[in-house]
């Protein structure tokens, strides 16, 4: 027998059950589009806070006051017996030489006006190094000066300038913070949210200054990065080495890499694809149980006409190819349908999200397609072996199906 | 052609047998043409159903051809029924959603043969029914001996030795059963082996040999040559 002929016999019996064979096209169409649309949420996931650290450079080190015992995130209270100082940060570039340039960092909020306007910003106390670090870009004005830690001026974010200056140069005016007050030098390009800090809120300030404002002695954390990627783990121990010479011998920071905290993020997120697979793949199950059902009214329903192959001279294989290829009709269809829906949402999701990179990963699709397929036809099976089972005796006296 | 050696066949129903055909001695040699009557329940479906390799023989000998098909596999036995034997049904046993041309030319599209070659010799034959005007109606715009005159279209088409026709006439009217018989009547003038099952006995009377069944045993076998 001819494939061509085999597709057209079974295809001929498909289209004659048009609403039978649309829903179940539809559930495997369903089953396909969940994994594409759930594994795409999940790798999305993943990209996202991938390049979410890919924005703020792969070379960093994050020190952090206090020690955690653990690997892990940062500590989120810092119990430093020693304050984590500007001469810290300085020292390190200085120190080691893997270290490029560090940016001591103090953060915290505070109420800022100008003229009658007011809102809350992320006050942010740093050096000029920060520009580089974290690959900020000017709109207008400069950055931080590098000479004068303590000068009383400031960096705007964008969305800060936008709403207390609407409508004017902001730069020489002035910004007041609780009593002090800073000159305006410059405007961060918008640039938007970057690990758990929107950098179109803050205002940056030169760190001693920082440190004046909160009336603190120790850094929130340092930024050093380092110039090759290579050198990472050995720098992090000078770092620590560095520190804990600074410190009277005593350990009490912990040194971050980014890489530790994305691998965290990052198997975290691959267990979350894994998990809407798999859940996805349930949904596949079903679809395949309503091919096989479809399949079995189908036989049911031709019972005469498979008596009539077998009389006039179809084989056994012959029987089991028709209702199998049947069934791989219904799950391909379905399938592509279903490719082409889980593609089309994900379409409509970056549309709607651009900043989220709503992705399937690559073998979503081979893997969606075979097991829709392969669900086809393992579900086409018991069906198929039914119809060729028949007794065509019994099958040809019936009158009618 | 058909020699039947002892044939038996017992079903079994709710428990117990039930002997459907009991020691059937038959030859039918190329060419003949058989009537086997009887009432129902007689046992001459089961024989046909034999005859015609849809069913096996509990005990005895079938022998088609020269033959054991008791030794048969069951591809064999397909490929007996695809090429030496023709079957026509009481109730036709077309497919609905074929044409007349798709269904006659059926046999051969498991057979592998190529669609042109399907399509010419499906239109010879259909012309040779009388029903080439209608190739491309579907069974249900056919009338029951159009449809009939199809099946036997089918039955013929892959050329075999033996037909094998079950209560042909049966669902038909008298004049287009008359007209069916004389079709395959004139087949079997022309070399083909004929067999027709039924219980009536103006259609049994027509073949030259008349084999009478009873409770599955052959009470009677008139004309034999």
């Amino acid at each position: 027998m001819r494939a061509t002929d085999l597709l057209r016999y079974s295809g001929g019996a498909v289209r004659r059950h048009r609403l039978r064979t649309f829903l179940s096209i539809l559930g495997v169409g369903i089953g396909v589009a969940a994994v594409i649309l759930l594994t795409g949420l999940g790798e999305g996931a993943r990209r996202y806070v991938v390049g979410e650290f890919a924005s703020l450079g792969s070379n960093l080190l994050i020190i952090v006051p206090g020690k955690t015992e653990t690997a892990g995130l940062a500590p989120l209270i810092s119990t430093a017996p020693h304050d984590l100082t500007r001469q810290d940060a300085e020292a390190l570039p200085v120190r080691v030489a893997a270290v490029r340039r560090v940016a001591p960092l103090i953060v915290g909020t505070a109420a800022a006006r100008a003229g009658e306007r007011s809102r809350e910003v992320t006050l942010v106390g740093t050096t000029r190094e920060m520009l580089a670090i974290r690959h900020l870009k000017m709109s207008i004005g400069r950055f931080l000066p590098a000479a004068t830690p303590d000068a009383a001026v400031c960096v705007l974010g964008a969305r800060v300038q936008r709403e207390l200056f609407p409508g004017e140069n902001p730069l020489g005016q002035l910004l007041r913070i609780g009593d002090w007050r800073f000159r305006v030098i410059g405007v961060i390009a918008p640039r938007g949210t970057s690990i758990g800090m929107d950098l179109d809120e803050v205002v940056e300030i030169p760190v001693e200054t920082g440190l004046r404002v909160f009336n603190r002695s120790s850094l929130f954390r340092i930024l050093a990065e380092v110039g090759v990627h290579d050198e990472i783990t050995s720098a992090r121990r000078a770092v620590l080495d560095v520190l804990r010479e600074r410190h009277a011998g005593q350990e009490d920071v912990t040194v971050l890499t980014q890489d530790a905290v994305l691998d965290a993020f990052t198997s975290i997120l691959k267990a979350l694809t894994a998990a809407l697979a798999g859940i996805a793949a349930i949904s596949l199950g079903v679809a395949g149980l309503g091919i096989m059902n479809v399949m079995l009214v189908s036989v049911a329903e031709r019972t005469r006409e498979i008596g009539l192959l077998k009389a006039v001279g179809v084989t056994h294989l012959q029987i089991i190819a028709v209702f199998l290829v049947e069934a791989a009709i219904l799950a391909t269809i379905g399938g592509g349908l279903g490719l082409l829906a889980g593609e089309g949402a994900g379409r409509v999701l970056r549309h709607i999200y651009p900043e989220f990179p709503f992705h399937p990963p690559p073998w979503a699709i081979p893997a969606a397609l075979g097991v829709s397929c392969s669900v086809g036809l393992l579900f086409g099976i018991l069906p198929a072996r039914n119809a060729a089972r028949l007794d065509p005796v019994v099958a040809l006296m019936r009158r009618k199906a | 052609m058909i020699e039947l050696d002892g044939v038996e066949r017992t079903y079994v129903v709710g428990g117990s047998p039930v002997r459907a055909l009991r020691n059937v001695q038959l030859t039918i040699r190329g060419g003949e043409y058989v009537s086997i009557m009887g009432p129902s329940g007689s046992g001459k479906s089961t024989l046909l159903n034999i005859l015609g390799c849809l069913d096996r023989p509990t005990a005895g000998s079938y022998r088609f051809a020269g033959e054991e098909t008791a030794t048969l596999a069951e591809t064999q036995l397909s490929h007996l029924r695809r090429y030496k034997i023709g079957f026509v049904f009481q109730f036709f046993h077309l497919v609905p959603r074929l044409t007349a041309l798709e269904n006659v030319a059926l046999p051969m599209v498991f057979a592998g043969i190529p669609p042109a070659e399907r399509s010419n010799r499906a239109r010879e034959v259909l012309e040779q029914v009388g029903l080439l005007p209608r190739a491309t109606h579907r069974p249900d715009q056919l009338s029951g001996g159009e449809q009939q005159r199809v099946a036997i279209a089918r039955a013929v088409i892959l050329k075999p030795a033996l037909l094998l026709a079950d209560e042909p006439s049966g669902n038909l009217d008298s004049a287009s059963g008359r007209e069916i018989l004389n079709l395959i009547e004139g087949m079997n003038q022309g070399g083909l082996t004929l067999i027709v099952v039924t219980h009536d006995p103006l259609i049994g009377g027509r073949a030259r040999r008349k084999i009478r069944l009873s409770d599955g045993v052959i009470v009677a076998d008139e004309g034999a040559g």
